[in-house]
C-alpha cells in the first residue's frame, strides 16, 4: 500500500506535531483554502477540517459558532470535498476530515471514504461513529480506499479499553486530554497531565496527538512532553473570527512554538 | 420482536452513537441497568413511591359522553392526576433510584416545556440531590410557571442559548454537562431517546401505565384487551408505556399521534414520522428531521412536548414494522379537541395530549370497541395558550 501522508508525517517526526483543527467553510465559505495554505506557509504539520453540524454535543461556545456560521453560509460535505481537491493543489501536509456521523451518513459512509480519499484527504474522525460499528462493517472500505480513521481516548477510557481502541485506529490516536467539550482553557490541569502520563506509559502501537483546551505555547508544550504532539481548534478559530488571515496566522503559530522545550 | 436487541437496536434504529467521553457513563448504565431493575428490592422502593409519592394506580375512568359522541367505549388513563401532572414522574422516579444505586450524587436533565424538568427537580428534593435543568431560553421565557416551580423546588435552571434555544438544544446543553461532570453525575433523559439504554430503560419505567390498563380493563370489561390504545408522541415516552405491555398482541390496534403543527406540508411541523428521514441525534439512530445535508431541523408545534425533530428509536421501529399506525394532528386540531375534552368531561388536558383527541372524528369506530386514550398530562400549564384561541 502507499504510504499516508499521515504515516510519513510520523515516520519522518516523532515530537512536537502541531496540528490545527478548523471549521471547514468558516468565517466565509471558501475561507477553508487560503486558511489551509497559510498554515502549511506557517509550519504546521497536520490541517483537520471540520464537517459543520448542527447539534456538537462534544463542543464548546467557539467551535458551536462556527459550526451555526458555516452551516449558514452553505457548507456541507459535497462541497468540502471540492475544497479538499482545491487544497490539494497547493498544500502537501496531510488532511484530515473530522465531523459528526449524521451529514456524513446522509451523505453516504461507503461513497464518503471513497471520495474523501480520491479528494486528497488523508484520514477521517468521526466521534459518534462507535469503534465496534466500524471494526464490524467499515474497516475493510477505509483500508480499500487508502484513509486512515482516528479514534478518541479519554480520561474516563480504561487501559483496556484504550488498548482495544489503539487495536482499531490507523494513522494516530485522538486523546482528548480533559472530561470536558473543546474550547480553551485557563491552565492545563493535573488530569490532563496524569492522562497523558498514563498515555504515554501504554506503549501504544498508534502515535498520540493530544487536544481539547490546549490554546497556547505552555499547553502545547505540556503536552509534548508525553505525546507526539497537540491539536489546537477553538483558539485558532476564535482567532479567524476576528478577520485578517495573512500575518495573525503566522504570529498565531509562532506564538504556540514560541520558547520550544518541548523535546523528551 | 419490538423489544431492544442485545445491542442496543430495535431493527435499524437505536443503538449508541456517543463520543467516547459518554462511553463509561453509557457503559456502566448497559451493563447495570437490566440488573437494578429487576432487583427485588429495587422494585419495592420503586412500586412504592410509584404509590405513595406519585399517586398510581391511575383511574381508567369511562368517559360517557365521549363515547357516545364517538360510537364507542372509551375510557381515559388519568396520567394528569399523577404528581406533578404528567406521567413523567414515573421515568424520574425510576431513573433517580438507578442513579443513587449507582452512586451519582449529582441530578441532571433537560426539559421543553418543563414537564420533565418539574418531575425532576420533584424527584432529586425527594432525595436531596443536587439537580441542574437544562431549558431553551425560549422556552424558559413560555412556560414561566414551571421555571417557577423548578426553582421553588431547588433545582438550579439554566437557559440555553445556543442553537434556537429549545428542547433539542437543551438536550445538547446536558450532554455536554455530563461529558464535563463523568463521574458524579446522572443524566436523567426525559424521553425514550438517547443512546441506548436510555430507550429500552425509560420505556420500561412508563410501562407501568399499560400493566395498569390490562389490569383495570379485566375488572371494567372483562379482559385486559382494548380494541385501540391511541397516545400522542412528541420524544414518545407516554406513547411507549401505553402501548408497551400491548406489542405483543397484535389484535390491538395501537395509534400514535404526531404534531403536525401548523400543518404536514407548511414547514412548521414536528411530525418526525411523517416528515423525516433516518438519522442519528444525541446518540441514537432514528427517523430524524432534517435537511438534505444532515443538518437537524427546527420542529414547530402549540405544544412544547412534542417539539422534538426525533422520535424514540422503538417507536422508529413501530412505524417501520406497521406495528403501530401513525397520524399527526395539527395545532388547530388539537385545540379543538382539548377544549371538547375539557367541556365534556370536565378534564383539561394538556395540549400534547389534546393531539391524541383529536384523532378520533377520523377514526371509525365499532359501537362495542374499546378505546384506551392515554391522558398524559393535565392542561393548566397551557391555560395561556387555550385562552388566546378561544
Amino acid at each position: 500500500m502507499d504510504m499516508n501522508r499521515i504515516d510519513e508525517l510520523f515516520w519522518q517526526k516523532k515530537n512536537n506535531i502541531l496540528s490545527v483543527f478548523y471549521t471547514a467553510g468558516y468565517p466565509d465559505l471558501n475561507d477553508t483554502i487560503a486558511i489551509a495554505r497559510h498554515l502549511q506557509a506557517a509550519g504546521v504539520d497536520m490541517i483537520e477540517l471540520g464537517i459543520p453540524f448542527s447539534d456538537p454535543i462534544a463542543d464548546g461556545p467557539v467551535i458551536q459558532h462556527s459550526n451555526v456560521r458555516a452551516i449558514s453560509n452553505g457548507m456541507n460535505v459535497k462541497t468540502l470535498l471540492d475544497q479538499v481537491r482545491a487544497i490539494r493543489q497547493e498544500v502537501a501536509i496531510p488532511v484530515v476530515l473530522m465531523g459528526y456521523l449524521n451529514p456524513v451518513l446522509q451523505y453516504g459512509l461507503e461513497k464518503f471514504f471513497f471520495d474523501t480519499a480520491a479528494a486528497g484527504a488523508d484520514g477521517v474522525i468521526l466521534p459518534d461513529l462507535p469503534v465496534h460499528e466500524y471494526a464490524d462493517k467499515y474497516k475493510g472500505l477505509a483500508q480499500q480506499a487508502g484513509l486512515r480513521v482516528i479514534f478518541l481516548v479519554a480520561p474516563t477510557t480504561s487501559d483496556e479499553r484504550i488498548r482495544e481502541i489503539d487495536e482499531t485506529s490507523t494513522g494516530f490516536l485522538y486523546a482528548v486530554s480533559l472530561s470536558g467539550v473543546t474550547g480553551a482553557r485557563k491552565q492545563f490541569s493535573e488530569e490532563q497531565e496524569k492522562f497523558l502520563d498514563r498515555l504515554s506509559r501504554l506503549k501504544l502501537k498508534n502515535p498520540v496527538l493530544a487536544g481539547f483546551g490546549i490554546s497556547n505555547a505552555e499547553s502545547y508544550q505540556r503536552v509534548c512532553r508525553y505525546v507526539n504532539g497537540a491539536i489546537v481548534g477553538s483558539a485558532f478559530i476564535e482567532l479567524l473570527g476576528k478577520g485578517g488571515f495573512d500575518g495573525e496566522i503566522k504570529r498565531f503559530i509562532e506564538m504556540l512554538k514560541e520558547d520550544q522545550a518541548c523535546v523528551q | 420482536m419490538y423489544q431492544v436487541n442485545e445491542q442496543g437496536f430495535y431493527g435499524e434504529f437505536g443503538g449508541a452513537y456517543i463520543p467516547e467521553m459518554l462511553h463509561p457513563n453509557i457503559e456502566e448504565l448497559r451493563t447495570h441497568y437490566l440488573d437494578i431493575m429487576n432487583d427485588a428490592s429495587f422494585q419495592n422502593e420503586f412500586r412504592k413511591l410509584l404509590a405513595d409519592f406519585a399517586g398510581r394506580p391511575t383511574p381508567l375512568y369511562y368517559a360517557a359522553r365521549l363515547s357516545e359522541k364517538y360510537g364507542a367505549r372509551i375510557y381515559l388513563k388519568r396520567e394528569d392526576l399523577c404528581h406533578t401532572g404528567a406521567h413523567k414522574i414515573n421515568n424520574t422516579i425510576g431513573q433517580i433510584l438507578l442513579a443513587r444505586r449507582l452512586g451519582k450524587t449529582r441530578i441532571i436533565a433537560e426539559t421543553g416545556a418543563g414537564q420533565h424538568g418539574v418531575a425532576t427537580a420533584t424527584v432529586c428534593a425527594l432525595m436531596g440531590m443536587p439537580c441542574i435543568v437544562y431549558m431553551g431560553k425560549t422556552d424558559v421565557e413560555r412556560q414561566k410557571p414551571n421555571v417557577a416551580r423548578m426553582r421553588l423546588l431547588g433545582a438550579e435552571v439554566i437557559p440555553v442559548t445556543s442553537g434556537n434555544a429549545t428542547l433539542k438544544d437543551a438536550t445538547n446543553e446536558a450532554m455536554r454537562h455530563w461529558i464535563t461532570h463523568p463521574d458524579d453525575t446522572h443524566y436523567i433523559i426525559g424521553s425514550v431517546v438517547g443512546p441506548h439504554p436510555f430507550p429500552d430503560m425509560v420505556a420500561r419505567f412508563q410501562s407501568v401505565i399499560s400493566e395498569e390498563i390490562r389490569e383495570q380493563l379485566v375488572r371494567k370489561e372483562g379482559n385486559p384487551y382494548p380494541d385501540y390504545v391511541i397516545a400522542c408522541v412528541g420524544g414518545g415516552s407516554n406513547a411507549a408505556g401505553a402501548f408497551y405491555h400491548f406489542l405483543e398482541d397484535e389484535h390491538v390496534q395501537l395509534i400514535g399521534v404526531e404534531a403536525a403543527g401548523k400543518g404536514l406540508d407548511s414547514g412548521h411541523s414536528a411530525a418526525t414520522l411523517a416528515l423525516g428521514k433516518p438519522g442519528i441525534l444525541h446518540g441514537c439512530k432514528t427517523m430524524l428531521m432534517q435537511t438534505d445535508d444532515g443538518q437537524v431541523t427546527e420542529p414547530y408545534s402549540v405544544s412544547a412536548g412534542l417539539d422534538y425533530p426525533g422520535v424514540g428509536p422503538l417507536h422508529a421501529h413501530l412505524f417501520k414494522t406497521g406495528r403501530v399506525t401513525f397520524m399527526s394532528a395539527t395545532d388547530e386540531e388539537a385545540l379543538r379537541a382539548g377544549l371538547e375534552v375539557s367541556r365534556m368531561e370536565g378534564i383539561i388536558p394538556a395540549l400534547e395530549t389534546a393531539h391524541a383527541f383529536a384523532v378520533l372524528n377520523k377514526l371509525e369506530f365499532e359501537k362495542d370497541d374499546v378505546v384506551v386514550m392515554n391522558l398524559s398530562g393535565r392542561g393548566d400549564k397551557d391555560l395561556e395558550t387555550y385562552s388566546k384561541w378561544i
